[in-house]
């Protein structure tokens, strides 16, 4: 049983660093950025292709697949988002959707529609296991590192988030853009920089999920429904809301599909249409925003 | 006057270019090839394709007097596209047999059209038991689930697994391989203590296979579909199961030739049922297997391949016959071939419409740095117990 807490909290983590760049764009800017799986596909492919054809040892490849999808994401907001922001919003979800599906058969075009395989260094293979009977804990090894590097980095986003002038900015772009232009904030630099972090968390995620939940081209349509549970759930206003309700669907996945296999994947649709019925804006929304 | 004489041969060269075009028509022997090309389950495609190519330049592009024209289409492996695709190569092209169909739900939503235009529609990948009843126009070339099932299923209690777990993906030949393997398996005194069902668009196998370990089978008995295997195997290691004394066994798709060596040795020891490995001695599979992969750039054929290449040479032989004849004369003329292919010797049942092979007991191992699938048993001539 404790086995299947730490599975299911393994997962969701993964999900919050997946989803996590996503609930902040779109808290920010108001934009439902549906391609936000393909950046996560980037940097999962990112590192794929330098263990495979160079030989760069995995743990080097996780900043690596950061930064590369972190420039992508940058390149194309620049490039392609800035004119989208005032559209309405059908404009922006056909948009972002088509671009998904160009990333989608882009990928398989150059990189086959096969099943992409990463190969762990030994230190992660194994698995540790403590207690007995109902209490048996089994931990994955590589499932523990999944854990602590998004532990890492949820402390690392809250504390940039609350504490620092960055952080500030942020949050009061996120609340009244207009207002905070007025002060001088300069609201693109904040956009720009906040969709390329993003991108990149997104793209740590594909690279960290790889391994767990495999990866081939349809990655991104695959896991956009998931991204946009996790966001509608959470709701787009804190770190923390994401953080709580992908822990929730991951726990709540992972078991439904232990003790109750028939009904598999129902179990985290269900529980996202029973929440959003009982609380429409979201589990943890902050009073007062927008 | 230049002109005239200008016009006068640009008008016979219309003239030519239509008679030749009539020409062309009555002569040519059109296979439609309806693969999915993209998607998830394009490396299906890609083989097949593969293969009815290589076929077509080992044995010519001639066949009873008439030259062959190979039209590969793409249906991204989605029933109604592919019911379009086949109903537009019916129509338009007018082509003597239709042929590929990946997974199962697509020949199925084609089979009515064989029916009422009365063309062949040779199968060359999907699997489930029940398509050949579905026209009586189909002809199978791959291989039915049952008949790999059950002969793991026979293998299994010999080999000291008593107990098994069985885990499937939920849909058609996933419920096949279920089912024929639990009956058998019970029949021959073995427990199944769980059936587990993985929906078809899973990303983690994980609470499934901790399932499986708190189960504690002496085996796992699993179908995924072509392609999925790697995660499956990935995680069963990962779990600790194999650690935990668990088997894995299962039919030849979770140890699928394509993606085989990008395993990893956790593959190592797998045992698994299937009528095709590439490493399957005879000197017919040795040509078969150089030659595409020579053609393909290194790619090792894998049991859609041999699927494909069987049907091609199906179609051929039933074109010679017929002198590149159509409808009911060619249907005939495939039912009952007998002939050597790469993965053994295999007979089209002229009742069933089914292929008649040996089913193989291979288990995983390292030959020269790659992994494959290496025979060490065999069943021979293995007709799909599905049908009775």
């Amino acid at each position: 049983m404790l086995t299947i807490l730490f599975d299911g909290i393994a997962y969701g983590m993964l999900l919050f660093v997946l989803a996590v760049g996503l609930a902040v764009t779109m808290g920010l800017m108001n934009f439902i950025n549906l391609a936000h799986g393909a950046f996560a596909m980037a940097g999962g492919y990112i590192t794929v292709l330098l263990m495979q054809k160079v030989g760069v040892p995995f743990l080097l490849c996780l900043p690596l697949a950061f930064l590369g999808a972190a420039i992508l994401g940058g390149v194309l907001e620049r490039t392609l988002y800035r004119p989208m922001y005032n559209k309405p919003h059908l404009d922006q979800v056909l948009f972002s959707i088509g671009l998904t599906f160009m990333a989608v058969s882009a990928t398989d075009y150059f990189m086959g529609s096969t099943q992409q395989i990463i190969q762990l260094p030994a230190w992660l293979r194994g698995r540790s296991e403590f207690g007995e009977g109902a209490w048996l804990l089994g931990m994955g090894h590589y499932r523990l590192f999944i854990i602590a590097v998004c532990a890492v980095l949820t402390i690392a986003l809250q504390y940039i988030l609350t504490k620092t002038r960055f952080g500030s900015r942020l949050r009061a772009a996120v609340d009244d853009q207009r207002v905070a232009a007025g002060l001088g904030i300069n609201v693109n630099v904040v956009f720009l920089s906040t969709f390329a972090v993003g991108s990149g968390l997104a793209g740590l995620g594909g690279a960290l999920g790889a391994e767990v939940l495999g990866l081939d081209p349809t990655f991104a349509l695959k896991f956009m429904i998931y991204f946009l549970i996790v966001v509608a759930v959470g709701g787009t206003s804190s770190i923390t809301g994401p953080l709580l309700a992908a822990l929730l669907l991951g726990v709540a996945d992972v078991a439904g599909k232990y003790y109750i296999p028939k009904l598999g994947g129902f179990i985290v649709y269900s529980l996202m249409i029973a929440i959003l019925i009982w609380k429409p804006q979201g589990l943890f929304v902050r009073q007062g925003g927008k | 006057m230049k002109k005239r004489i200008l016009l006068q041969t640009l008008a016979a060269g219309f003239a030519a270019a239509l008679s030749g075009g009539a020409f062309a028509q009555d002569t040519s022997f059109k296979i439609g090839l309806i693969l999915p090309m993209t998607g998830p389950f394009a490396s299906t495609g890609k083989q097949i394709e593969a293969a009815a190519r290589l076929y077509m330049a080992q044995n010519g592009a001639t066949v009873g007097g008439k030259k062959v024209e190979l039209i590969v289409k793409d249906d991204t492996s989605t029933p109604d596209v592919t019911k379009r695709i086949a109903q537009e190569l019916l129509v338009n092209d007018k082509v003597n047999v239709l042929a590929g169909f990946g997974l199962t739900p697509l020949a199925f939503a084609t089979a009515p059209l064989a029916t009422q235009s009365k063309t062949p529609m040779v199968v060359m990948a999907a699997a489930t038991s029940s398509i050949t009843q579905a026209s009586p126009y189909i002809i199978r070339t791959s291989f039915t689930l049952p008949q790999a099932a059950v002969a793991i299923a026979d293998w299994a209690p010999k080999n000291g697994i008593k107990k098994a777990v069985t885990l499937v993906t939920d849909f058609g030949p996933g419920l096949d391989a279920e089912k024929f393997f639990r009956d058998r398996f019970m029949f021959n005194g073995g427990q199944v203590i769980e059936s587990i069902r993985v929906p078809l668009r899973n990303p983690d196998f994980a609470p499934f296979l901790q399932k499986v370990r708190d189960a504690k089978p002496d085996a796992v008995y699993a179908f995924v579909p072509s392609g999925a295997g790697s995660a499956l195997m990935k995680q069963f290691s990962e779990r600790g199961l194999d650690k935990a004394g668990i088997r894995l066994i299962g039919t030849g798709d979770v140890t699928d030739d394509d993606i085989l060596n990008g395993m990893g040795d956790v593959a190592l020891g797998v045992v698994t049922s299937h009528h095709y490995s590439a490493a399957h001695p005879g000197a017919v599979n040795k040509k078969f297997v150089e030659a595409f992969t020579k053609a393909n750039a290194g790619l090792r054929p894998n049991f859609m391949a041999v699927g494909g290449y069987d049907g091609m040479r199906v179609i051929y032989e039933a074109a010679k016959v017929t002198k590149g004849g159509s409808g009911d004369a060619l249907l005939a003329a495939m039912k009952g071939q007998i002939f050597e292919s790469p993965r053994g010797p295999m007979f089209i049942d002229a009742q069933t419409r089914d292929v008649v092979h040996n089913i193989y007991i291979r288990k995983v191992e390292k030959k020269d740095g790659q992994l494959y699938n290496v025979e060490f048993d065999t069943i021979k001539d293995v007709k799909d117990p599905g049908k009775n």
